[in-house]
């Protein structure tokens, strides 16, 4: 079901298909914003509905993490965390990550999930895994508030460098949507998708700094390193919080076209395949 | 402006319904993965361009290509104009390409071939509560149903209480949806949808569900946009609802227009052919895809007599059972199968359904199910059987409309007392007499 509007009168809708690759057009996804809005808005309501909890579990997960990271990496084998106290250096890189990985795995499944609306109703794909990604940014804040209160019982004062830190989560959410837009389209046809996700996330937490400060891999191989956009990003939202390590510099470039990359080619992609979603899901 | 409101030219739609594996061999993949290594994330599994033709297409001694047996066209060459004000109707049989037509039209999939061109607002309609969510308040529900369907917030809020009152649900507008009865479901879910103000609005058989007051007053609700001067494109197999309502009607039948004319020449030709091809037995044509669409899938259905044999007709007043093969291609839970009995005046007789028995029929793989009629109630003639699955509370899995061909023969089943018909009643009850001393 949908409404659909053209411009003018005379100026139809036509229906016709398509081949090849398709000009983006995303004015749409902003026309339907006001569906966006009600998707991430239902998605909201219904996580944590029946719950104990409720959003409590966006915090306990990474607290819960962090103490593991805390007692194995921190203190048994002793990893080095620029200086940072562990607990507050480990938080402080899960809370992009998650909202990265988070969106990642929820965009992946987005369509599939919502089979039914799309098979019936027509409107911009893309405001679908849109959402998923967008409804993490609330868990986000949660979490923020948390690393606020940590960073002020470690007594560490931000500088200025705190007001760049939407820089990096945007950053890291432009990844999860580059991503997350290619699994989600590829989930549709090859449901396979699916059982790689985890694998996925598991594999791209250990190459990015979180446990580990990027200072400690070898120099030789930080530009190969350094192609892992969520690097920047959980280095750099460090830095913005609590500025003890080294401003992103040459890196940040590195991860900036490699996310631009991921986000472009995933746009195209899905725009691409999306005429055949109704047909296949 | 022209007074055209949409105007379809040779509208085709080609789906697939096997695995391009089987096609092509090990040999041929190998060779094409070296010549487009990524392939496969481009073309998928499914693709429907020229490309995904094979060579051995053949040509049929019309001159049209016919596509090679994995591949159908749902839809082919479709032409027709609807005039801004026009309420057209389309009819056709399960699988003659009814809702493909409405897809295309409504942008949620692509045609193969040809071009529609829509002049102004569009609203459809191709499910009843599509974007409910069931954890969700009936509140809740109605501004998410709302925007999924295309309208503003504002237009909502200043609709909201006049889609509750019409769906009759003031008081239980803030208990989440989950605990509607499907009445209730379909009654909210509806009022949202009749709400829509489009200039264009195409509607798939949504008035198959809900209880007859309610399909009632949806016609009445449909029949009032007719009248407001809107454009509709009314699909259904319903006859009678399709004279109702519309002035033309468009017979689709395998994909192609069958007929276009006026309502009541449509009908009548729709009629008389739909008859004819009734069977007393029912057996699919073909094995379903290895990855179905559907979930469940009827594989055969027949009447037995009152012997437990398959016949072609029974006697009057005869006892019978009802024989169907379901095939389930996953768990489903929650699934319940339906009977449906219609004569073929296409007056709706009785129903039954497996809600409140015990039958453990939500698992994978066949399930036969008999279902017995001990008194027959039936008056000679002939009457068709619909079958279908369901998970509650109206979702379709897979029906099959006029799947069997009942006929009631003018032959008594038993001479004994009481089972006799004078003149031309509706139905016929077996009763004792008794004289009291």
């Amino acid at each position: 079901m949908g409404v659909h509007e053209s411009k003018l009168d005379l100026d139809p809708i036509v229906v016709r298909p398509s081949s090849g690759w398709v000009p983006l057009n995303l004015s749409a996804v902003w026309e339907y914003r006001e569906l966006l809005y009600f998707l991430v808005w239902r998605d909201l309501k219904v996580r944590y509905k029946q719950t104990l909890l409720g959003v409590v579990w966006v915090v306990i997960q990474p607290a819960f993490f962090t103490l593991a990271f805390s007692i194995f990496f921190g203190r048994l084998a002793g990893i080095p965390s620029d200086g940072i106290p562990y607990p507050l250096f480990a938080f402080c890189g899960l809370i992009p990550w998650q909202l990265f990985a988070h969106g990642l795995v929820n965009a992946g499944n987005s369509l599939v999930l919502n089979e039914r609306l799309i098979t019936k109703v027509y409107f911009p794909r893309l405001v679908i895994p849109l959402s998923a990604i967008l409804s993490g940014l609330v868990d986000f804040v949660f979490g923020f508030v948390v690393l606020l209160g940590l960073i002020a019982y470690y007594g560490v004062v931000p500088t200025n460098s705190l007001w760049t830190f939407p820089a990096f989560i945007a950053m890291a959410m432009a990844a999860a949507v580059g991503v997350g837009l290619w699994l989600a389209a590829l989930n549709v046809e090859y449901r396979d998708v699916r059982y790689t996700m985890p694998f996925i996330t598991q594999l791209w937490f250990f190459l990015t700094p979180i446990a580990y400060p990027s200072s400690l891999v070898p120099e030789k191989w930080r530009t190969l390193y350094d192609l892992n956009p969520m690097v920047g990003a959980v280095e750099g939202f460090r830095w913005a919080l609590l500025a003890k390590n080294e401003a992103p510099g040459s890196q940040l470039v590195v991860s900036l076209v490699i996310m631009l990359a991921l986000l472009v080619s995933g746009l195209y992609y899905f725009r691409r395949m999306e005429k055949n979603f109704a047909d296949v899901i | 402006m022209s007074d055209i409101a949409v105007r379809a030219e040779n509208l085709s739609k080609l789906y697939r319904i096997g695995h391009r594996e089987r096609y092509y061999t090990l040999r041929d993949a190998i060779a094409r993965a070296f010549v487009a290594p990524f392939g496969w994330l481009i073309n998928g599994r499914k693709p429907i361009s020229d490309a995904a033709f094979p060579p051995s297409a053949s040509v049929s001694q019309s001159g049209i290509p016919n596509p090679p047996p994995e591949f159908i066209w749902a839809l082919k060459d479709v032409s027709f104009e609807i005039k801004h004000g026009e309420v057209l109707g389309i009819i056709g049989r399960n699988g003659a390409g009814k809702s493909t037509l409405l897809k295309i039209l409504s942008r949620i999939t692509e045609p193969t071939e040809g071009e529609a061109k829509i002049y102004g607002r569009v609203g459809s309609l191709l499910e009843v509560g599509t974007g409910f969510h069931p954890e969700l308040q009936g509140r809740e529900n109605i501004y998410l149903s709302g925007a999924i369907l295309g309208m503003k917030q504002q237009e909502i809020r200043r609709k909201f209480d006049e889609i509750v009152t019409f769906a009759e649900l003031e008081r239980f507008i803030d208990m989440p949806v989950k605990h509607y009865s499907s009445g209730m479901y379909m009654r909210l879910a509806f009022s949202v949808a009749a709400h829509l103000e489009p200039e264009i609005l195409l509607v798939d058989e949504v008035l198959a569900v809900g209880d007859a007051a309610f399909q009632k007053k949806c016609l009445g609700k449909m029949g009032d946009v007719a009248k407001e001067g809107r454009t509709v494109l009314f699909v259904s197999h319903n006859l009678e609802a399709i004279q109702r309502l519309c002035g033309r009607c468009l017979w689709l039948d395998h994909g192609c227009v069958s007929l276009d004319d006026k309502v009541d020449v449509v009908a009548a030709s729709y009629f008389a052919r739909v008859h004819r091809d009734v069977k007393s037995k029912y057996r699919i044509s073909q094995p379903p895809a290895r990855r179905p669409k559907e979930k469940a899938c009827l594989v055969e259905a027949e009447i037995l007599n009152s012997g437990e044999k398959p016949c072609e007709h029974l006697k009057f007043g005869e006892p019978f059972t009802i024989r169907m093969l379901w095939q389930h291609f996953a768990e489903i839970d929650g699934v319940a199968y339906a009977i449906r009995v219609h004569d073929t005046r296409e007056r709706f007789l009785f129903a039954v359904n497996t809600l409140s028995t015990d039958l453990r029929i939500g698992s994978k793989g066949l399930h036969e199910v008999l279902c017995k009629f001990s008194d027959n109630v039936l008056v000679p003639g002939e009457y068709d059987v619909s079958i279908g699955c369901y998970i509650r509370p109206h979702t379709s899995i897979h029906v099959v409309d006029l799947c069997v061909r009942l006929i009631v023969l003018n032959v008594p089943h038993r001479t004994d007392n009481g089972f006799n018909i004078v003149g031309d009643p509706l139905i016929a009850i077996q009763a004792s007499w008794i004289q009291k001393q």
